[in-house]
């Protein structure tokens, strides 16, 4: 077994507590914007497409700065969600979950999307004939045929948002307790005289969890698949 | 009673039907592209008719000089489709209550055995759709529009995806259905033989248009014209 210090263990559950913050708050915006992009034609779909797949193929560290701008202490929408609702992101882990959740999000949409895409809509009049209203059509036919993807999409973005780097440290630091992840814990062992044997342990533990985080998803996937094609 | 009197436009095709049935096995008979499956989708409440209306035991359905257009959930419409359309994600079971949840009726375990048993698909309740054969599909789908408790039952072609066979297995269902489940139906079909075994009147379209409303006899006056 791995003997972890506290400070190690400190930043495994923190990197665990965002990573998962960041996938579950995500979700629900994912799921809205999946079935618009697969569902609906409006003005500035293009737009709108290319906005949430920006933090993908732009440098991390233009994501976080962008972040800092906006959604810092003085930044317009820190600004305002901090004198409204109390909520502040700057240098707390609440804005590093941010972070992760902007860099997960084109990766939860992807695979999303593409599941309500392949869903014979069909179903869904089907649906509507047997009494169901548009929300219970969403719950009781679209949500349980695109669950694969729905899987896929939140297993991605859990794994992004757990290796996230460049994006975190731009807009939330490195502060050992708060905002010092896996990831960021590791680059400060490289980068500290001695540090080898701690930062080898954090690569372990990295590794474990997205091993476990991959297996469950393909589990929970193959479960959902036999649902459908058999008894 | 159905009455149904629409209008409408599908890039070069024009509909304008006007018919009306008492009750029984309507049968919408024509040859493909006759515009059978626009209209009972207009029924169902699946396409809206540019102009006209169609009121259901005296209640408007669609109105265009009204703006009344109920929505498809709220039509209580059972709709049997030609490809059965059964829920993968859930049983047959699961598939046969759909309905009765979705419009939040109470149980009725009587009801429910008098057509699961009218079906023969009892022994079927615990598989995946994905599992039964195309007969066996096309019952639990009649089954499902059934138990929705629906103020008319509407049937797309519910045979046209069988062969011979299977066909021949599963008509004398609709037969006991007919005499049985005291729904009425409209029936789409452009075999005039399957018709003429359950149809209690006929409305034979063409091109979008009636070409004649009768008995069973007129089946076989289509019949001729068209192998004319």
């Amino acid at each position: 077994m791995i003997e972890l210090s506290p400070d190690e263990w400190v930043a495994v559950r923190l990197s665990l507590r965002i990573a998962l913050v960041a996938t579950i708050v995500a979700l629900p915006f994912g799921l809205a914007v999946a079935w618009l992009l697969a569902r609906k034609h409006f003005y500035g779909k293009a737009l709108l497409d290319g906005l949430i797949h920006l933090p993908l193929v732009l440098p991390p560290v233009v994501t976080g700065y962008l972040l800092l701008i906006s959604f810092g202490r003085r930044g317009p929408i820190g600004a305002f969600l901090a004198d409204y609702f109390g909520l502040v992101f700057s240098f707390r882990w609440t804005g590093a979950a941010l972070a992760c959740g902007v860099m997960g999000f084109p990766l939860l949409v992807r695979p999303l999307r593409l599941a309500i895409e392949a869903i014979d809509r069909k179903l869904e009049d089907a649906a509507a004939t047997l009494g169901a209203d548009r929300l219970w059509v969403f719950l009781s036919v679209t949500l349980p045929l695109a669950f694969p993807g729905l899987i896929a999409g939140m297993v991605l973005c859990f794994a992004k948002a757990l290796g996230e780097f460049g994006a975190t440290i731009t807009f939330v630091s490195n502060i050992p307790g708060e905002t010092q992840t896996i990831s960021a814990a590791i680059y400060t062992f490289t980068q500290t005289p001695g540090g080898d044997a701690a930062a080898g342990r954090l690569v372990l533990v990295a590794i474990l969890i997205s091993l476990a985080a991959l297996i469950a998803a393909e589990w929970l996937a193959r479960r959902a698949g036999m649902r459908f094609h058999g008894e | 009673m159905l009455s149904l009197d629409v209008e409408k436009r599908l890039g070069d095709f024009f509909i304008s039907v006007r018919f009306e049935s008492a009750g029984g096995v309507t049968a919408l008979f024509g040859a493909s592209g006759a515009g059978k499956t626009t209209l009972v989708n207009m029924i169902a409440g699946l396409i809206t008719p540019d102009r006209g209306r169609i009121t259901l035991d005296g209640a408007a359905l669609f109105e265009s000089s009204a703006g009344i257009n109920v929505p498809v959930h709220r039509r209580g419409i059972g709709y049997v489709f030609q490809e059965g359309r059964l829920f993968p994600h859930l049983t047959v079971a699961g598939n046969l209550d759909y309905g009765r949840r979705m419009r939040a009726l109470p149980r009725d375990p009587v009801e429910t055995g008098r057509i699961v048993h009218l079906l023969d698909i009892g022994h079927l309740v615990d598989r995946r759709p994905g599992k039964l054969s195309g007969g066996e599909r096309q019952r639990v789908a009649v089954g499902r529009a059934l138990l929705m408790r629906p103020r008319l039952l509407l049937l797309d072609e519910p045979l046209a995806s069988l062969d011979e066979t299977r066909k021949r297995e599963i008509l004398p269902y609709f037969e006991k259905l007919r005499d049985e489940a005291r729904v009425p139906m409209v029936y789409v079909s452009h075999n005039a033989g399957e018709l003429a075994r359950l149809a209690t009147s006929v409305v034979w379209l063409d091109g979008g248009r009636v070409a004649g409303v009768g008995g069973v006899e007129l089946l076989a006056a289509a019949r001729e014209k068209e192998t004319v």
